[in-house]
């Protein structure tokens, strides 16, 4: 399991906003080391959040997102109170699930 | 006459305002990038997994370091960060953030502080020491500078960092004031903040423990000064060593009443 | 971190038994001179004897830190010490090119312990100063050198009228400290910077009529 994930979700009008400030290396699998060695992929393949339990947003990433990657997203319908789930998994089969509830 | 002067008003004022508009500054261009970045500053991460660190029971001696003594008394966070380089009686020594905490892995923990010292940064137990600095400076977010210096071995070690800060040697004869003793200067595109005297002094102090967009690292102000020193062509300051505690002591004092942002975010 | 407690210890006892008087200037510079000795290792090819001070750095760092310019005589021994070790080309040739110049202005590579000792050197002059107007990417903390040659008049570098100026530009670059004791500039031929072919191309980016600096 990674490093923690932020979150933070705030209502704002009927919807809520969601930032996450994820952990994680994100390598392209293209850089080299000193040695000219490439240095293998190891990012996050899928970002799924849920709100109270229903699925609300799915995500496929690739090698393109920077590393400690910010997510940011809008739930409609979230008020105070609400539980807000937010999960990884990367190409290891890593994952890592962290909850926040709206403020 | 009058629709002619009207006329002309009208022009001149497109023109001016296309001027501007075309003029966004390369220093208003990167302050509006920074401002993007600072929403979403992975130094949170870093101070969340300084708090659990803190809190953990680690080492030879499976102790937490709840009880160290950053200056405010055992266990005090809050504040301590804007108090210190300080004096601290058990060790005899005037400490900086990150040498204090090395001292409570040691005392407390029973963790070998000199093999940590000697441990280049980002590896082992200095991962730990980055995210345990963004923790403590965490606890002062927002507060003001404010050293005590009041005892001799401070104000000797004041006088002591002044001197390290104006010391020029090495092939290019720098010192940290060739570059951090003027107002309004910079190197290529970066502000250079003076640090002989607020806001200058209480800025640059401020900002670090800091992360790095530019290499996505966590730094505190061991790896800052460690590499100015590499950048002026200096040799290698040992981790905790006291130019450099003397030096964060005299920029702490140089920034009394400056506000303290740490953990920050940097280009 | 004992070791340090070691040297340490007495001196500050030295200096708390003055604590009547107070320390003086004196006993804190050789204090700090202590405590620099011993905070600091060598690293791949950067030395010890990185910190030593010659007397121009030493005078200049003791100005600093009383906070007044330099005393006028020292200031003047120190510029003429310098003067005395200047290194003129040695075929006589002062301008080279100029798109080396830019070459050498822009790299800011050497002499850190993360340098590869076998590459060249860089002259980091981009770091302090304006140089070619098309670069944006330039510091301040020295003069802006752009139009260089074109505002002392050089339109010909090889002239006996563009001697005067084409040697002070060679010998600033070689040894600032020959022309302004405390200058904040290295002494980027003297100190083994730059070589002698690369300070000529420098001097090419400076003065020569076609370089974009004088455009």
């Amino acid at each position: 399991m990674g490093d923690p994930m932020r979150i933070r979700a705030q209502a704002a009008g009927s919807n809520a906003t969601v930032r996450v400030l994820m952990a994680h290396e994100m390598e392209t699998g293209q850089r080299k080391d000193a040695a000219g060695k490439t240095i293998p992929a190891w990012h996050i393949t899928n970002v799924s959040a849920t709100h109270n339990g229903k699925p609300v947003l799915s995500a496929e990433w690739g090698p393109a997102v920077a590393k400690n990657p910010f997510l940011q997203f809008t739930v409609k319908g979230a008020k105070a109170g609400d539980k807000i789930a937010v999960s990884w998994k990367d190409n290891k089969g890593d994952t890592r699930t962290d909850e926040a509830t709206v403020t | 006459m009058t629709q002619h002067r009207v006329l002309l008003a009208a022009l001149l004022t497109a023109c001016a305002t296309g001027t501007v508009w075309a003029q966004k500054s390369t220093a208003e261009g990167i302050a509006e990038y920074r401002a993007m970045l600072a929403d979403g500053n992975p130094s949170d991460l870093f101070e969340a997994k300084g708090e659990g660190l803190w809190q953990q029971k680690r080492g030879p001696k499976n102790a937490s370091l709840e009880q160290c003594d950053l200056g405010k008394g055992p266990g005090v966070v809050k504040g301590a960060f804007v108090e210190l380089p300080r004096y601290f009686a058990d060790t005899q020594r005037v400490q900086d953030m990150e040498s204090r905490l090395l001292t409570c892995m040691e005392t407390l923990q029973g963790f070998n502080a000199a093999e940590i010292a000697r441990t280049p940064f980002g590896r082992a137990e200095q991962v730990n020491m980055t995210a345990l600095a963004a923790f403590v400076s965490a606890g002062s977010r927002g507060m003001k500078f404010n050293l005590p210096n009041n005892t001799v071995q401070e104000k000797t070690m004041y006088e002591v960092g002044k001197r390290v800060f104006f010391a020029r040697s090495g092939t290019h004869d720098f010192s940290c004031a060739s570059c951090h003793a003027e107002d309004n200067k910079r190197i290529r595109l970066q502000d250079l903040p003076n640090l002989t005297k607020n806001p200058g002094a209480g800025n640059g102090f401020g900002a670090w423990p800091a992360y790095r967009v530019s290499n996505g690292q966590m730094w505190g102000m061991q790896l800052r000064l460690n590499d100015c020193y590499r950048q002026q062509r200096f040799p290698y300051p040992l981790f905790g060593s006291d130019a450099t505690i003397a030096l964060g002591l005299y920029l702490g004092v140089n920034g009394k009443g400056g506000e303290s942002i740490a953990p920050a975010i940097k280009r | 971190m004992h070791h340090t407690l070691r040297v340490l210890a007495p001196l500050f006892f030295l200096l708390l038994t003055s604590c009547a008087s107070g320390p003086t200037s004196a006993d804190l510079d050789k204090l700090a001179a202590s405590i620099i000795k011993s905070s600091f290792r060598s690293e791949g090819p950067v030395g010890m004897d990185r910190l030593l001070q010659d007397d121009t750095n030493r005078e200049c760092s003791a100005a600093d830190v009383a906070g007044k310019p330099i005393d006028e005589k020292i200031a003047q021994a120190i510029e003429q010490a310098n003067m005395k070790v200047m290194v003129w080309p040695s075929d006589g040739r002062f301008i080279g090119d100029w798109r080396e110049g830019e070459r050498i202005a822009q790299s800011g590579r050497g002499l850190t312990w993360t340098d590869d000792a076998a590459q060249a050197n860089g002259g980091n002059c981009y770091n302090c100063h304006q140089i070619d107007k098309k670069e944006v990417s330039f510091g301040t903390i020295g003069p802006s050198l752009y139009n260089y040659g074109k505002l002392r008049g050089v339109t010909d570098p090889t002239s006996a009228a563009a001697k005067p100026i084409v040697e002070y530009t060679w010998g600033k670059i070689w040894n600032a400290k020959a022309y302004n004791a405390c200058s904040n500039m290295p002494r980027v031929g003297h100190s083994g910077i730059l070589t002698e072919a690369q300070v000529r191309h420098v001097v090419g980016l400076l003065l020569d009529p076609k370089s974009p600096v004088n455009e």
